[in-house]
């Protein structure tokens, strides 16, 4: 199994990488400690987003099904939430509800990715009818102010947003500042390394084959439709992770959090970081909410430009992705300094079992 | 005993037969050579039976079983195994890579590892496992899709035009690697403008002009037949 750790699919393989990784790891886990517990509830909050991206990063980067309408999923799972949170009465509840909504989400993308991929939509025509389900879902709860619009004593509440959920609790201690902080942390990690399992995997290799050529892939003998539907409903569960615990960290919810605007932002995030890769993708989304968070506190609209200069920028001088790019030109850098200082026979063995892998 | 039977099978594009109402059988055990000038509906005929494409009538059986209406998948699953006209590899996958997919599920651990050293050895590909398969030049493509056609050990192993774009010695070296997994018990039905190559390998032969069935017979009754050269081999049969 711990081989599935390091393969073909992910950069970022041995010793460095992975010592680099813990001491990233356990920077983390010593930041609450030494930060306020503001700059900590922030800290949170840039994690949240991270589900969303490594699961279109899986979608699109390793299955190739450009998705512009992730946010239909996290809004699924937000309102998810909140409706169940709010009926179930909070406390441990909040749990199930976490769970749960997550699962209604992946449910919802079963459902559509079954209609979406058994009818041959594919390449473009997937990020628009993606979309057009997210601007739908967002107009829909847009018009759902009216007193008749609730689900039990859950209010949809229109563009003013859904409210009153209780954030994550075990028992009576609410999952929130640090520990929700040390629940983010915990869920990167596993998600992280189930993911660079699942891509390394014999399923990984058919994802990618899919990606790369379908006919192919299906002359092998593979149903590739079905793995592009688990791709698909993986990818899209985690959508609905973010929108869970987006819900939870804020207790609200508005159609705002998954309109255009909001639907763009996974793409930019994705593309500006690499999405051929995971690794680059967590690391580049995380700087990109860090750096987006942390203008919009003088000017949103200046973070918007941002983002939109990025995508830009992105196709014009690097459409594998910046951090991408830069992890590679990082890894060259190291391995041709290795070969020269150990010489030309360590050079060519070294060659070789890069040859081999 | 007929491994495919193709009945009565036409294929029509709007207003363009491409193949009409086709009958044919390949034998188990047998290498079968698809021949005729372009356009006669080669191609087309080899992906109905894979079911690339549905037939507009007819039906076709493999195995005894019809599998007209099964996806191409399932057919692949019940031992069909095809090598497209133009190269269809993972161009950006290693080499390595692209047979492990086709590997893997039939092999797993230490015997797929050695099986795909086995085939990287059998198709010259042994020191390129981990160059980007569209890094090959277009003959070592051809090589490798063959070898991911391989590495499914079907019992029918169809080819469309396998020696494009190789230099004479990489053709015949193909011919003989066909005649070995023959020689295992594959059955092989192969699409094939190369005469050389069709003397080569072929049991029998299958002439297709304007889509329909123009001859069919053992390969030297095909050479021997002049209407057959007049459609098609023309000086090729003088050779």
């Amino acid at each position: 199994m711990l081989k599935l750790l390091d393969g073909p699919q992910t950069l970022g393989r041995g010793r460095i990488f992975w010592s680099c990784f813990l001491a990233v790891l356990a920077g983390a886990l010593i930041y609450p400690v030494f930060a306020d517990s503001y700059d900590v509830g922030n800290f949170a909050y840039f994690l949240i987003w991270i589900f969303m991206a490594l699961g279109l990063c899986l979608m699109w980067g390793y299955g190739g099904m450009l998705s512009f309408g992730q946010t239909f999923f996290f809004g699924i799972a937000g309102y998810g939430y909140g409706v169940l949170a709010i009926n179930m009465g909070g406390g441990t509840a909040t749990i199930a509800a976490l769970v749960l909504s997550v699962v209604i989400a992946m449910i919802a993308a079963g459902i559509l990715g079954y209609f979406m991929i058994w009818g041959g939509i594919s390449g473009i025509f997937f990020g628009i009818v993606t979309l057009s389900a997210t601007l739908v879902l967002a107009f829909f709860l847009g018009q759902t102010a009216g007193p008749e619009w609730h689900i039990g004593p859950a209010r949809l509440n229109g563009f003013n947003g859904m409210k009153g959920m209780d954030p994550l609790t075990v028992g009576d201690f609410d999952i929130e500042g640090s520990a929700l902080y040390y629940v983010m942390i915990a869920l990167i990690v596993i998600v992280y390394i189930a993911l660079r399992m699942l891509v390394n995997s014999s399923v990984g290799n058919v994802i990618v084959a899919t990606r790369e050529n379908p006919q192919r892939a299906e002359m092998l003998g593979y149903d590739v439709r079905k793995y592009q539907l688990l791709t698909f409903v993986i990818g899209s569960g985690l959508a609905g992770l973010s929108g869970a615990l987006y819900t939870s960290w804020g207790q609200f919810i508005t159609p705002s959090s998954i309109g255009l605007p909001a639907a763009a932002m996974p793409i930019v995030w994705v593309a500006f970081s690499g999405r051929n890769d995971l690794t680059a993708t967590l690391v580049g989304s995380f700087l990109l909410l860090f750096g987006f968070q942390t203008i919009t506190v003088y000017s949103q609209q200046a973070a918007l430009v941002l983002m939109g200069v990025l995508l830009l920028a992105t196709v014009m001088l690097a459409p594998q992705g910046f951090v991408l790019g830069i992890g590679k030109l990082v890894v060259d850098w190291w391995s041709r300094r290795r070969r020269r200082d150990e010489g030309p026979a360590l050079a060519d063995a070294g060659r070789l079992q890069s040859d081999e892998t | 005993m007929a491994l495919v039977d193709v009945k009565g099978v036409s294929k029509r594009f709007g207003g363009l037969t491409a193949v009409s109402e086709v009958d044919l059988s390949v034998n188990a055990g047998e290498v079968h050579c698809l021949i005729g000038p372009n356009g006669a509906g080669k191609s087309t005929l080899f992906k109905l039976i894979v079911g690339l494409y549905p037939p507009t009538t007819g039906s076709i059986f493999f195995d005894s079983v019809e599998i007209t209406a099964e996806r191409p998948y399932a057919r692949v699953q019940r031992g069909m195994s095809i090598k497209m006209q133009a190269p269809s590899v993972f161009k950006e996958l290693p080499v390595r890579q692209n047979i492990q997919i086709a590997l893997q599920e039939r092999l797993s651990g230490a015997e797929r590892v050695a099986e795909e050293e086995r085939l990287l050895a059998l198709l010259n590909l042994a020191d390129d496992g981990g160059k980007l398969a569209g890094a090959l030049s277009h003959g070592q493509q051809q090589w490798l899709e063959i070898g991911m056609a391989l590495a499914l050990r079907p019992q029918l192993l169809l080819l469309d035009e396998p020696t494009a774009g190789m230099s004479p010695e990489e053709t015949y070296k193909t011919g003989e690697l066909i005649k070995s997994f023959n020689a295992e018990g594959m059955t092989v039905l192969v699409v094939e403008h190369d005469m050389a190559f069709v003397r080569q390998v072929a049991q029998r032969v299958t002439v297709l002009h304007l889509g329909k069935i123009f001859a069919r017979g053992s390969l030297e009754a095909i050479l021997e037949d002049q209407k057959v050269a007049e459609i098609y081999l023309g000086k090729t049969h003088a050779h």
